[in-house]
C-alpha cells in the first residue's frame, strides 16, 4: 500500500497535520517510534497563547488561537478546553510600559486586551502579592489538556482514513518515502518530518536543539488561580538569553490543580530533575505568589522544547528535497501553533494560498543563510 | 536549607532499618543516620507497641540503637534522590542528606483492589482500619467483615476483636489446598506457628471462610462469593486488604533494577547500583524475621563487615523460603480481575473509572490519557491494582514520591 503522505511523529504537531491532510482526502500514514503524544507533547503546559516576540510569531499564534477557539466546540470534555485568559503581570512601572506597548500591538492585530492597574489585578487574582503595578488581561487565550486534544486529532484523522502505527521507528527519510528500523521501506508522495526534538536526526538540514524545562503540579486548590499568569519579565529572562533562566508562569487546571512553570536550559541532555533550577523556579514564583509555598506539590517533571535559533518553527519544504516537508521546532509554543502549522502545511502541499504568509517559517530561511 | 552528611544512610526505621543500623554500628568508624517518616521508630509492626514493651526483639534493638552513635531523624519523608544525596521533608522544612552508602528499608503497604463499593466510607483496608483504630477510632460493638487475602487478615481481626468489635466473618480468597500446604510448611518456622495458633484460638467462634471473596459492598452489607454461591452479609464496616505491595518508589527513582515488582539484590542485599542496599519488604514480603535478617546483612555489608554478613546467609535462606511460600499461598485468583464494573472507580485521586482504562495498551498511555495514578497518592494505591488487573508493569515514578510543600521541593 502506498500513501499520499507519511508523517513521522504523532505529537500534537504530527497529529494536527494528519487531521488536516486527511480531511483534504489525502491518504495519510502516521508513524511514531513511541506512542501517541508521548514526546514533548506529554510534558508541556497546554497554554494557548498569543505571543509577540516577532511579527511572524504574532501572526502564527494569532491564527492558531483562532483555529483553537473554533475547534473548541468539537473538543471532547476530557480535552478540558478552558477559556480562562492570560494575565501578563507587571511588577513595576517599567513593565507597565511594556503592558501598554503590548496592548497596542495586540489591538492592531485585532485582539482586545485590557490594561489592569494594581488594584484590578488583585481583584482578579487575590493570591498575587500586593504592590504589583498591574497587568494585561488577554481574554481570548485558553488552556487545554493537550494529551487528550492530541488523541482527539489522531482519532479524527483515523476517521478520515489515516493509518497510525506506533512503536515504529523511522531511521531514514528520502524523497521517495521512509525506511524503518526493521528494514521496511514505505513509499509516499510527501513525507513530513514532525519528529519534534528528534527532527534534525532525520533531517540534518534542520537545526533544532533541546531546551529543557521543569514543571510542577499541585493537589487541588480550586480558584486559587483563575487565569494563566505570566510575569512580563518573561520576555527578557526566558527568551532573551542563552543561559539558564526561570520565570513565573502559573496555570489553573479545570481539576483545581495548579501547574507551575517554567525553566529554560540549553545543552542539558538528562531528563532528571535539577533541584537547583527547580528551586530558582519556585522561588521566582513565590516572589509573585507567596502562598504557593505551602501548597502540596504532587509531581515534578521535565520536558524538552524543540528550539530553533530564531524561535520560529520550521514549516514547509526542506531545501534540497522535492517531497520532504518539515513541521518541527515549535519550542515552547507547539501546543498553540500546532493547528496553524497543520493548515499552512496542508495549503503548501495542495498548492493552495495559505491563510497567512508561510515565508517566515520556511526551513529555507535559516538553511540558505549558511 | 539544612544539609548534612553521613556515611551510611538508612531510609526506613522498621525492623529492617533498625537491624541494619545496629549491624552497621559494629564498625566504629562510620556515622549512621536513620530517617523515618513517622514520629516514632519501629515500622509497621513495632511502632505502636514501643510504649507497651511487648516485643523482646524490638526492645533489644531499641536499646542497642540508643547505645550507639546513630542519628535518628523522625518525621522526615524522603521524597527524592538528588545525586548521592536524598531530600526529605520535615515539619521544619527540607533537609538534604549526603551519603556514602544507602540502605533502603522502606517497607510495604496494603494492596487494595477495586470492586463495586470499595470507595464507600464504611469500606477500609484491613490494615488501614487497624491503623485508624490505633489512632482512636471507636469500633466497640461494630459488626465488621474482614476479607481479602493474607495473614494480616487474621492479625486485623484479632486486633479489632480486642477493641470490642464483632467480627462477623473472615473471608480468605485463596484455596484450601494452598492454605493447607502453607500451614504445613509453617512447622519449619516455629515462631510463626505460635503466632498463628494463638491467633486462631482468639478468633475461635468467628467463621473463617476460604475460597471466599468479595464481589460488592454497600453501606449495610457485603456480597461474598463462596463455592459458586453469593451471600450477602450484613455489617457496619468492611475491612478488605489483599496482602502487601512493596514500597519500591525510592529504589526506582534511584534507578535500581526491579524484577516482578521487587527490588533485585545480590547476596549482600546490594541493589544493581553499587553502595545502594535494600532490605525488608521491598525485596520480598517475608515478615519481620526476613526484615531483620536482611537488615543485618545489609548493615554489615555496607560497612565492610563481610564475615558477619556471611554468617547470616543460612538464616536468610529460611526467611526467603518463607516469603516464597507466602507468595504462593496468597496468590491472587483470576476472578478478582473481573470484580470492577465499567463505572467502578480505580484511581480515587483522579476519579478514573475502570471502563476508561480498558482501551489502553499500557500504563503510560492510560496514565497520560486518563491521569490514572497521577494524583496525590502518585499511584500508590491504583498502581498495584492496575498491575494486577491489566498486567501493566512499566509504572514510572516521578519525584516527589510523597506530596511535599512547594517550598520544600
Ligand atoms: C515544560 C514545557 C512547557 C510547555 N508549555 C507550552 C505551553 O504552555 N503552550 C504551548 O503552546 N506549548 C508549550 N510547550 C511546547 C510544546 O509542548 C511543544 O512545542 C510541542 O509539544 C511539540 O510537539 P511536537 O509534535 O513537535 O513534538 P513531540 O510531541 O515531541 O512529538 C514528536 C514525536 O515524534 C516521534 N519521533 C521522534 N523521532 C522519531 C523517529 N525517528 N521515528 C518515528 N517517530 C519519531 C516521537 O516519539 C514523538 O512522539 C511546552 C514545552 C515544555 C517542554
Ligand atoms: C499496614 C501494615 C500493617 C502491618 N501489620 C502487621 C502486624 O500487625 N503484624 C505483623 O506481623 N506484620 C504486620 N505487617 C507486616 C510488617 O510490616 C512486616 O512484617 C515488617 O514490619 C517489615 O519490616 P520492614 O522494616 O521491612 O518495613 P516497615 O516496618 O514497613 O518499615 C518501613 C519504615 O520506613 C518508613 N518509610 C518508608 N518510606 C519512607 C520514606 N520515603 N521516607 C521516610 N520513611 C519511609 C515507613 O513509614 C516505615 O516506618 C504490616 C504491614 C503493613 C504494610
Amino acid at each position: 500500500m502506498s500513501y499520499d503522505v507519511v508523517i513521522v511523529g504523532s505529537g500534537i504537531v504530527g497529529a494536527a497535520c494528519a487531521a488536516s491532510l486527511s480531511a483534504s482526502r489525502l491518504r495519510v500514514l502516521v508513524l511514531d517510534s513511541s506512542g501517541i503524544a508521548t514526546g514533548t507533547t506529554a510534558a508541556g503546559m497546554g497554554h494557548i497563547v498569543l505571543m509577540d516576540d516577532s511579527e511572524a510569531q504574532l501572526a502564527l499564534t494569532g491564527y492558531s488561537r483562532k483555529l483553537w477557539n473554533t475547534l473548541a466546540q468539537e473538543l471532547p470534555a476530557d480535552a478540558e478546553y478552558e477559556h480562562c485568559g492570560t494575565i501578563w503581570v507587571a511588577a513595576d512601572e517599567d513593565e507597565m510600559n511594556e503592558v501598554r506597548r503590548k496592548q497596542i500591538v495586540y489591538a492592531s492585530h485585532g485582539s482586545d486586551a485590557e490594561i489592569l492597574d494594581g488594584r484590578a489585578l488583585r481583584e482578579l487574582e487575590p493570591n498575587l502579592r500586593g504592590g504589583l503595578a498591574g497587568g494585561l488581561l488577554v481574554q481570548d487565550d485558553s488552556v487545554v489538556y493537550q494529551l487528550c486534544a492530541t488523541k482527539f486529532l489522531i482519532e479524527r484523522a483515523a476517521r478520515y482514513g489515516t493509518t497510525i502505527r506506533t512503536g515504529t521507528n523511522v531511521i531514514e527519510i528520502s524523497d521517495d518515502g521512509v525506511r524503518l528500523e526493521n528494514g521496511e521501506v514505505i513509499a509516499a508522495g510527501v513525507i513530513i518530518n514532525a519528529a519534534g526534538v528528534f527532527a534534525s536526526e532525520l533531517s540534518p538540514e534542520l537545526k533544532i536543539v533541546k531546551r529543557k524545562g521543569h514543571l510542577a503540579i499541585t493537589e487541588r486548590y480550586p480558584n486559587f488561580v483563575r487565569h494563566q499568569l505570566i510575569e512580563l519579565g518573561y520576555l527578557k529572562s526566558a527568551h532573551g538569553s542563552d543561559g539558564d533562566s526561570v520565570a513565573f508562569n502559573v496555570q489553573p487546571r479545570i481539576t483545581g490543580q495548579i501547574l507551575l512553570g517554567s525553566s529554560r536550559q540549553f545543552g542539558v541532555e538528562s531528563n532528571q530533575i535539577d533541584f537547583e533550577i527547580l528551586k530558582r523556579m519556585t522561588n521566582r514564583a513565590f516572589e509573585y505568589m507567596p502562598d504557593l509555598k505551602t501548597l502540596s506539590t504532587v509531581r515534578v517533571w521535565t520536558g524538552f522544547r524543540p528550539a530553533t535559533s530564531d524561535n520560529l518553527p520550521y514549516i514547509g519544504k526542506i531545501p534540497g528535497h522535492e517531497n520532504v516537508y518539515a513541521a518541527a521546532g515549535h519550542e515552547g509554543l507547539g501546543i498553540t501553533t500546532s493547528l496553524g502549522t497543520a493548515e499552512l502545511l496542508t495549503s503548501a502541499i495542495l498548492g493552495k494560498k495559505p491563510a497567512i504568509p508561510i515565508e517566515p517559517y520556511l526551513p529555507s530561511r535559516t538553511i540558505t543563510e549558511h | 536549607m539544612n544539609k548534612v552528611t553521613t556515611d551510611v544512610l538508612i531510609v526506613g526505621g522498621g525492623p529492617a532499618g533498625m537491624s541494619a543500623a545496629v549491624a552497621a554500628s559494629g564498625n566504629d568508624d562510620v556515622r549512621i543516620t536513620v530517617v523515618d517518616d513517622n514520629p516514632r521508630i519501629g515500622g509497621q509492626i513495632w511502632r505502636a507497641e514501643l510504649g507497651k514493651l511487648k516485643s523482646v526483639e524490638a526492645l533489644e534493638l531499641l536499646a542497642l540503637l540508643d547505645q550507639q552513635w546513630i542519628t535518628l531523624v523522625n518525621n522526615a519523608s524522603v521524597f527524592s534522590n538528588d545525586g548521592s544525596s536524598v531530600l526529605a521533608e520535615t515539619p521544619s522544612g527540607r533537609i538534604q542528606i549526603e551519603y556514602k552508602s544507602l540502605i533502603l528499608a522502606t517497607g510495604a503497604r496494603e494492596r487494595l483492589l477495586p470492586f463495586p463499593g470499595w470507595t464507600l466510607p464504611n469500606v477500609l483496608g484491613a490494615a488501614g482500619l487497624q491503623a485508624l483504630v490505633k489512632g482512636g477510632l471507636d469500633v466497640q460493638d461494630k459488626r465488621i467483615v474482614v476479607a481479602g487475602t493474607g495473614p494480616l487478615l487474621l492479625v486485623a481481626a484479632e486486633y479489632l476483636t480486642s477493641k470490642g468489635a464483632r467480627i462477623v466473618a473472615i473471608c480468605e480468597q485463596t484455596t484450601n489446598k494452598k492454605l493447607d500446604r502453607f500451614a504445613l510448611g509453617l512447622w519449619r518456622s516455629p515462631s510463626k506457628i505460635v503466632q498463628g495458633i494463638s491467633l486462631r484460638s482468639k478468633l475461635r467462634g468467628i467463621p473463617y471462610y476460604r475460597n471466599a471473596w468479595v464481589t460488592k459492598a454497600d453501606l449495610q452489607s457485603v456480597t461474598i462469593q463462596h463455592f459458586g454461591q453469593t451471600t450477602d452479609i450484613e455489617c457496619d464496616m468492611f475491612a478488605c486488604g489483599f496482602h502487601l505491595v512493596p514500597n519500591i518508589e525510592l529504589a526506582q527513582l534511584l534507578g535500581c533494577e526491579v524484577a516482578d515488582g521487587f527490588v533485585s539484590v545480590d547476596d549482600y542485599q546490594q541493589t544493581s547500583i553499587s553502595d545502594v542496599y535494600c532490605a525488608g519488604e521491598p525485596t520480598s514480603i517475608g515478615g519481620v524475621e526476613a526484615a531483620v535478617v536482611e537488615g543485618k546483612i545489609a548493615g554489615f555489608a555496607a560497612t565492610g563487615q563481610i564475615i558477619e554478613a556471611n554468617s547470616l546467609f543460612r538464616a536468610r535462606k529460611k526467611t526467603t523460603a518463607f516469603a516464597k511460600a507466602l507468595d504462593q499461598a496468597f496468590e491472587l485468583r483470576d476472578e478478582l480481575k473481573t470484580l470492577a464494573a465499567s463505572s467502578t472507580i480505580v484511581c480515587r485521586c483522579e476519579d478514573v473509572q475502570y471502563g476508561k482504562l480498558t482501551d489502553h495498551d499500557d500504563f503510560r498511555m492510560a496514565k497520560l490519557q486518563t491521569r490514572c495514578g497521577m494524583g496525590a497518592c502518585q499511584g500508590r494505591i491504583c498502581g498495584a491494582a492496575v498491575e494486577f488487573l491489566f498486567g501493566w508493569k512499566d509504572r514510572s515514578v516521578r519525584p516527589p514520591i510523597f506530596p511535599v510543600k512547594m517550598e520544600n521541593l
